[in-house]
């Protein structure tokens, strides 16, 4: 995600130039640190992203190994998260879960906001024919049937590759209709007077696509990219849940909320732990990605968005 | 008499989670039926809130405290609904921007008739109908019969304010608000609106108040005027009183920070020094025009001064009005207006822009699939001019007229349609994109807008340093370039890592123009660089292109609506009128002699200013 990239590169940036001037890197990365609900959510999902690769290997159980002396046993010291009707370790199964799920969310956010991003700047920017061809391409695929798609292609991918088969199809039909808002959003930013004054210095249209109309777009980007990490991570829940998705053996949050949702009232930690890990990561995207949106607007401030008026 | 409004000690404050700003604070006046009363002030002193605040239209954390009367009956705490009731019945409003003031769905007839029908139930459909006409033809609309099936956007910006105006006196108002109603439209078209506002009073025979910062309009069309500072009616009087006798520091620097038609080329202005103060962190118990007073003294800094009796209708809220008295605004703020000494320089400048014949058309066609041509505009029509070293030519027309079509056929660099562009001494249908690149760095562009002009998202650093980082400069240069122009344009070093929206409006245009010098270019092209300025802010951004143009030999393309502004910076005047330069020559000349009939026109329009006390 953009939000993990920006604050990293700042420490390495500032200390090559120790600069009379802060640079606008500094600058983000100072803005986004005030922020602090955002910055701990951001610690929380790298926790979490680490976790859940860290963690498996030093527990007791593996996500399919069977405890027939504890069955559908409630949290308790030895199993935290309790156990399945199968005696499965759920704390196990999460993390197992949770390793595909983020991957997948990560990476088709990432992937199709980016292309949302990239087409709907040129379409909007350059106009003519550039935007005629990529608005055919957009019209494309939105017909195209996805679903089906995807569900004709993953069953026939080798169970290492069926993730990367997901995240592909995923995210190359997750980007159309943002992509379309971009470029209505850089069509009217074209028009401005900074965009023609940057063009009337001589700059770039490449540098003028990203340090002016990506940064003011940005926003919209921001919130694409994290509603699609919560879609991705439900499109997989659905897709798995079908059959089509990650495939039995292996588990995804999609497969264990799919499992623990028919006894979420008897037995409720079955279902409560894997969707209360989504709801922790999603919510943890979102607040972070809030943050990042603040930091790149000046006009947004934590404060003045509490504003509310008395009635 | 019982006066028509009374507005007594009102206060309004702002009220937000953890600020409470203050717009209004203890501002009392009156108008008589019949009177117009101007509230001057600068963009955040307060002026429109202390209107809006008689007709309840403020948004609701807006806490309002005082008094208003209207006819002797008390308007603060009704409800809203009682107050419908008054709004547009008693009270019309005049919105400053025409076309968001009318509903683009329905036409010009039905919404002037559903303002009569709201008001009065009993009138008939066919009734209210003919009424409206009959207010179409009153503002002066051609045809109101036909017109009055018009849609907002078939109207010219001028006829809309019409229609505005006639929905605000569809019901004979007692009293007429106007917000800045002259302020989007051009000069000509405003001298009409005025004199129309003249001739609704005359028929209505309401009270105006009209909120303007346009001293011109206050001197043209007001009776008494009140000008704000800081929330607060800092004086009050009749025009002819402020303008013979004004004693307050701020009126005396915002009368004298205004161009002037009289003044030769070159003639510095008097700006106010620093910013009018930001509301949410007013310091209490001091003069809040202390800060930038040249006139201060300690006692300034320990009570906000009251306002005292100049005489009878006359106050001013200064502590120090004896000493303002008869002397001139250069004296008091002690800076020279006197143009630097002309620097004749032994022949003819060389010429750095050259146009010849430029012609930009549009094409209108009709279809969708087979497009046919029907016809064409023709935006710019064979213009021509040259600007030499060192020198200004202004371009002067009104909305529509081509000025900044021509200025961004210039700013292209590319081969235009019909003519040439000459730019020091390359034509530049010849260039190739090396050289073209090489060229866009001696001809820079401000813009009118400083806020859409800078990009929000960019610290004021990389906005400066962006036409150098385009043209390779590494950082350390930049640097070092960047420090250099925020000292050139007054801004201070610390600024460069905030963001352009922490910026005043004045200091936003520095920028603006700190970015265009980066790359040390010969010509300036100036669109409007001044006119969404407040006038006291406007009078240094000129004082700071006279500068600049004196140190580095700069040349610029001025183009603009407003003559008064042309005058001050303009060697050389171009006026064009739909399309086409209809007269050209010496500043002076054009302005004291003018040849086309539109250029008279256009000069008669100018709402004038008296002469400051002393002549300046």
């Amino acid at each position: 995600m953009t939000q993990e990239t920006i604050p990293e590169a700042t420490p390495a940036r500032s200390s090559i130039h120790p600069a009379v001037f802060t640079s606008r890197r500094n600058l983000l990365a100072r803005r986004f640190i005030r922020n602090k609900p955002a910055v701990v959510a951001l610690i929380l999902l790298a926790l979490l992203f680490i976790g859940c690769y860290a963690l498996p290997p030093l527990l007791p159980y593996g996500y399919n190994d069977l405890d027939y002396e504890a069955l559908l046993q409630p949290p308790s010291l030895k199993h935290w998260f309790g156990t399945n009707a199968l005696g499965q370790d759920l704390l196990a199964r999460t993390l197992r879960g949770m390793q595909k799920s983020m991957l997948i969310g990560f990476c088709v956010a990432l992937i199709s906001t980016s292309i949302a991003a990239t087409v709907g700047s040129v379409a909007g920017y350059f106009g003519g024919w550039r935007d005629r061809a990529l608005m055919w391409l957009v019209d494309l695929l939105l017909v195209v049937p996805s679903f089906l798609l995807i569900a004709i292609v993953t069953p026939r991918t080798k169970q290492s590759n069926n993730i990367l088969w997901l995240i592909v199809l995923l995210a190359a039909f997750g980007w159309m209709v943002s992509s379309r808002m971009v470029r209505g959003l850089t069509m009217s930013l074209r028009e401005r007077e900074f965009i023609r004054a940057a063009r009337y210095m001589g700059v770039s249209s490449r540098r003028i696509i990203l340090q002016h109309i990506v940064p003011n777009v940005a926003s919209i980007l921001i919130i694409d990219a994290t509603l699609n990490v919560g879609f991705a991570i439900l499109a997989e829940t659905g897709l798995s849940f079908l059959g089509f998705g990650v495939q039995p053996p292996d588990v995804s949050l999609g497969t264990l909320i799919a499992d623990g949702t028919p006894s979420a009232t008897t037995f409720p930690w079955v279902f409560l732990f894997p969707a209360g890990a989504l709801v922790l990561t999603v919510l943890c995207a979102n607040l972070s990605g809030d943050g990042l949106r603040d930091a790149l607007d000046p006009g947004s401030r934590p404060s003045r968005r509490k504003k509310r008026q008395p009635k | 008499m019982t006066s028509l409004l009374q507005v007594t000690d009102l206060n309004v404050t702002f009220e937000t989670e953890d600020v409470r700003v203050p717009a209004v604070r203890g501002t009392t006046y009156h108008i008589d039926p019949g009177e117009v009363v101007a509230i001057v002030g600068e963009s955040g002193s307060g002026k429109s809130t202390a209107a809006m605040a008689v007709v309840g239209l403020l948004p609701e954390y807006a806490d309002v405290s005082g008094s208003v009367r209207l006819h002797g009956e008390e308007l603060l705490g009704l409800s809203d609904q009682a107050m419908s009731r008054i709004r547009g019945k008693t009270i019309g409003t005049v919105f400053q921007d025409p076309m968001s003031a009318l509903t683009p769905v329905y036409t010009i007839g039905d919404q002037i008739a559903e303002a009569i029908k709201v008001h009065n139930r009993d009138i008939g459909r066919a009734d209210a109908r003919k009424r409206a006409v009959e207010l179409l033809e009153l503002v002066g609309i051609a045809q109101p019969q036909r017109r009055a099936k018009a849609f907002p956007h078939e109207l010219s910006g001028g006829e809309r304010q019409r229609v505005v105006i006639a929905i605000a006196i569809a019901n004979d108002p007692d009293l007429l608000i106007c917000d800045e109603p002259t302020t989007a439209l051009d000069v000509t078209v405003q001298a009409q609106i005025l004199d129309l506002l003249r001739t609704a009073r005359d028929v209505t025979g309401a009270g105006v108040l009209i909120i303007t910062h346009d001293l011109g309009v206050v001197s043209e069309f007001a009776d008494r005027a009140m000008v704000m500072y800081a929330g607060r009616g800092v004086e009050i009087a009749t025009v002819e009183g402020l303008y013979r006798d004004r004693r307050m520091p701020y009126t005396v620097g915002l009368l004298g920070s205004v161009p002037r038609l009289d003044a030769p080329q070159g003639t510095r202005l008097i700006p106010i020094p620093g910013a009018p103060p930001t509301m949410s962190s007013l310091s209490l118990g001091a003069c809040p025009f202390a800060p930038r007073c040249p006139l201060v003294i300690d006692e300034c800094r320990s009570a906000e001064p009251d306002l005292v009796t100049i005489r009878d209708g006359h106050w001013a809220a200064c502590i120090r009005t004896d000493d303002v008295a008869g002397r001139s605004a250069a004296e008091i703020f002690g800076v020279s207006t006197q143009p630097p000494p002309n620097d004749a320089k032994a022949g003819e400048p060389p010429v750095v822009l050259q146009v010849t014949d430029l012609t930009k058309t549009y094409q209108l066609t009709k279809g969708v699939i087979l497009r046919r041509r029907v016809g064409e505009v023709r935006a710019v029509d064979g213009v021509s001019f040259t600007l030499e070293q060192g020198r200004t030519l202004g371009i002067v027309g009104e909305s529509g007229s081509g000025k900044s079509t021509t200025l961004s056929q210039i700013l292209e660099l590319a081969k235009p349609q019909a003519g040439s562009i000459e730019i020091l001494g390359a034509d530049v249908a010849a260039l190739d994109s090396a050289s073209r690149r090489q060229l866009r760095t001696e001809l820079q562009v401000v813009f009118q807008d400083p806020v859409a002009s800078l990009d929000p998202r960019l610290p004021v650093f990389d906005v400066i340093a962006e036409p150098l980082v385009a043209n390779g400069f590494d950082r350390r240069r930049c640097e070092e370039r960047v420090a250099e122009l925020l000292t050139i344009v007054g801004l201070d070093h610390a600024d460069a890592s905030r963001y352009p929206a922490e910026f005043s409006g004045g200091q936003k245009q520095r920028i603006g123009i700190a970015r265009a010098l980066a790359l040390q270019p010969k010509i300036l092209a100036l669109d409007e660089p001044v006119s969404a300025l407040d006038v006291s802010i406007q009078a240094g951004i000129i004082n700071l292109l006279l500068d600049l143009q004196a140190q580095f030999g700069l040349s610029y393309l001025f183009v603009s609506h407003d003559l008064s502004v042309v005058k001050h910076l303009a060697h050389r005047v171009a006026v064009m009128y739909r399309g086409t330069i209809v007269e050209q020559g010496d500043g002076d000349q054009v302005f004291t002699n003018p040849q086309h009939e539109y250029t008279r026109r256009l000069l008669a329009a100018v709402p004038r200013a008296h002469a400051d006390v002393a002549g300046a």
